[in-house]
């Protein structure tokens, strides 16, 4: 009964991170795009700071009619945002945050890749409400999805491989417990192309061509309203923190710091998570939209490439060390 | 952990729960493989593969083959359907019904696929008849047993299927380029004009790369 109750409150702690994480991402990229761009951003919702803007939004879209376009494959358009959605709560279960069996949803003896197969499930979910709207934009935004989630995938692998081929095991947690910090200098190029990849995976700006609101309208968003827009609109943010997440996890160290990683743990992972997730917010104000031949250029050419170089250092490395 | 597996007689008549779920799943992903193949609509065709790829994980998953298990959704949920439906939507995706998908072929492809499957179960059973795997256990096929296995014992073969599947990338390459030596070699001079006008259209029009294909074979 211990374990059943050990395993509930867990999952139930995963649920509450995803529920909670991905709004405080959403607020924060409000307030900072805001402040880059000298605006105030979103100020009256809650009183302090507009904090309660999001759960404003989240209301409004409740109240929204939900509508599925006559043309529109019904059964596929109505399962796509579950689809899009509930890969990332998956992943999040898995994603170790401090030292210890006692801090992570779940322990998965091939950690990265249950991870990179959960993501890339969730870019069916946009694949299908493209095709499902019955909508010529939404069709195009879904063909630039599954062109660009192709040549992304690649070098997210690679990088990753290079991580597990430094800590000699695939499990997420013992990546962590072979941590050292010389793996930074080490695997930072392996650090920079999986960030970059996962940002293309995940469709953020500069990445975002799939849904270029200027050319496409919202891509294979574009026929949604409501709460089924609301949910894309959610995965997205949710992806967020599990990239993040992921690259603290699997090249900055997780919870080991320059102290108190015994009890604070958490903190260092949360703390660098955080800063991820600026830099996410950061990207999306700063950079222009890729052109697709662009984008598709940047993967194969420079990104495949420069993971495989990781992969070499990493190997070359491994064996003078042994 | 039931009396017959305890005895190490293991027998069919005497299921576990993990062995009825894995039944359960089976039927379940071989429905999901029949309406694939059954199904009018092309794209709901590629999502019933989805279900029945992830179907055949959860089996791998029952039967302790964690590894296994995920490298087969991240290869074929998350890469091969994502290009299967690349196609679909490059080429025709019709929402509702595709008149013309169906095959004259489709008894003969019955009987090719019967055939075959008889030759699999036969040889799996016929190979594999006494051998059990303890699900009660640690995990068999962990990464660490996978990766031990593959690169100390089956080194070889899976040296072999490398150098297989370079082979199949060099030739894609191959294919991809023909197109376009035999346009440059034949036409000369228009070449760079060709290449000019090209890249002025992918400036004004960045919507796919597909695009330069479809340009040169006009050319």
């Amino acid at each position: 009964m211990n374990d059943v109750l050990d395993v509930a409150l867990r999952l139930l702690i995963v649920f509450v991170v995803f529920l909670v994480a991905p709004l405080v991402v959403g607020q924060t990229e409000h307030k900072v795009m805001a402040h880059m761009q000298g605006r105030l951003g979103p100020m009256y919702a809650g009183g302090f700071h507009g904090w309660a803007q999001l759960v404003a939004d989240g209301v409004k879209f409740a109240q929204k009619e939900d509508i599925v376009p006559a043309a529109a494959d019904r059964r596929v358009f109505q399962l796509a945002p579950a689809v899009a959605l509930l890969p990332y709560l998956l992943v999040l279960v898995v994603i170790p945050v401090g030292p210890g069996d006692g801090a992570v949803g779940q322990v998965v003896d091939a950690g990265i890749f249950f991870v990179l197969a959960v993501m890339g499930i969730g870019v069916l979910g946009s694949l299908m409400a493209g095709w499902a709207s019955a909508n010529k934009y939404s069709l195009l935004g879904g063909l630039r999805s599954a062109a660009q989630l192709l040549a992304y995938e690649l070098p997210m692998l690679l990088a990753a491989a290079s991580v597990a081929m430094a800590a000699g095991t695939v499990s997420l947690t013992g990546i962590l417990d072979a941590f050292e910090w010389w793996w930074l200098p080490w695997q930072i190029i392996g650090a920079l192309v999986f960030f970059v990849a996962g940002l293309a995976e995940l469709q953020r700006p500069p990445f975002d061509m799939p849904v270029a609101d200027s050319e496409i309208i919202f891509g294979a968003y574009t026929e949604y309203t409501g709460l089924r827009f609301a949910l894309f609109l959610l995965s997205e943010y949710a992806g967020i923190v599990v990239l993040c997440g992921l690259t603290t996890v699997l090249f900055l160290g997780g919870w080991h710091g320059p102290f108190g990683a015994d009890g604070l743990g958490w903190v260092w992972t949360l703390l660098k998570a955080a800063v991820l997730a600026f830099v996410v917010i950061w990207l999306r104000v700063t950079y222009p939209r890729l052109r697709e031949d662009q984008l598709q250029k940047l993967a194969w050419t420079t990104l495949i490439p420069l993971a495989l170089a990781q992969i070499a250092l990493t190997g070359i490395v491994k064996v003078a060390i042994n | 952990m039931n009396l017959a597996a305890a005895a190490g007689h293991p027998g069919f008549l005497s299921p576990t729960g993990v062995e009825i779920a894995f039944l359960l799943v089976g039927v379940a992903t071989l429905g999901a493989a029949v309406v694939t193949v059954t199904t009018k609509q092309l794209v709901h065709a590629a999502l019933w593969l989805v279900v029945a790829l992830g179907g055949l994980a959860v089996e791998y998953l029952l039967l302790t083959a964690e590894f296994i298990a995920w490298v087969q959704v991240l290869i074929y949920v998350g890469s091969i359907v994502v290009l299967l439906l690349f196609g679909l939507m490059l080429t025709r995706a019709p929402i509702g019904r595709s008149p013309d998908a169906d095959s004259g072929n489709r008894w003969v492809a019955l009987g090719v696929a019967a055939a075959s499957a008889a030759a699999l179960v036969w040889v799996v059973v016929d190979a594999f008849r006494a051998t059990w795997i303890d699900l009660d256990g640690p995990a068999q096929g962990s990464t660490d047993v996978t990766g031990a296995f593959l690169f100390r014992h089956w080194v070889l073969p899976f040296e072999a299927l490398s150098v297989l599947l370079l082979a199949a990338l060099v030739g894609a390459i191959v294919l991809s380029r023909k197109n376009t030596e035999s346009t440059q070699g034949t036409q000369g001079t228009q070449g760079t004009k060709d290449a000019a006008a090209r890249r002025t259209a992918t400036g004004d029009d960045p919507a796919t790369g597909d695009d330069d294909a479809t340009r040169e074979d006009k050319s």
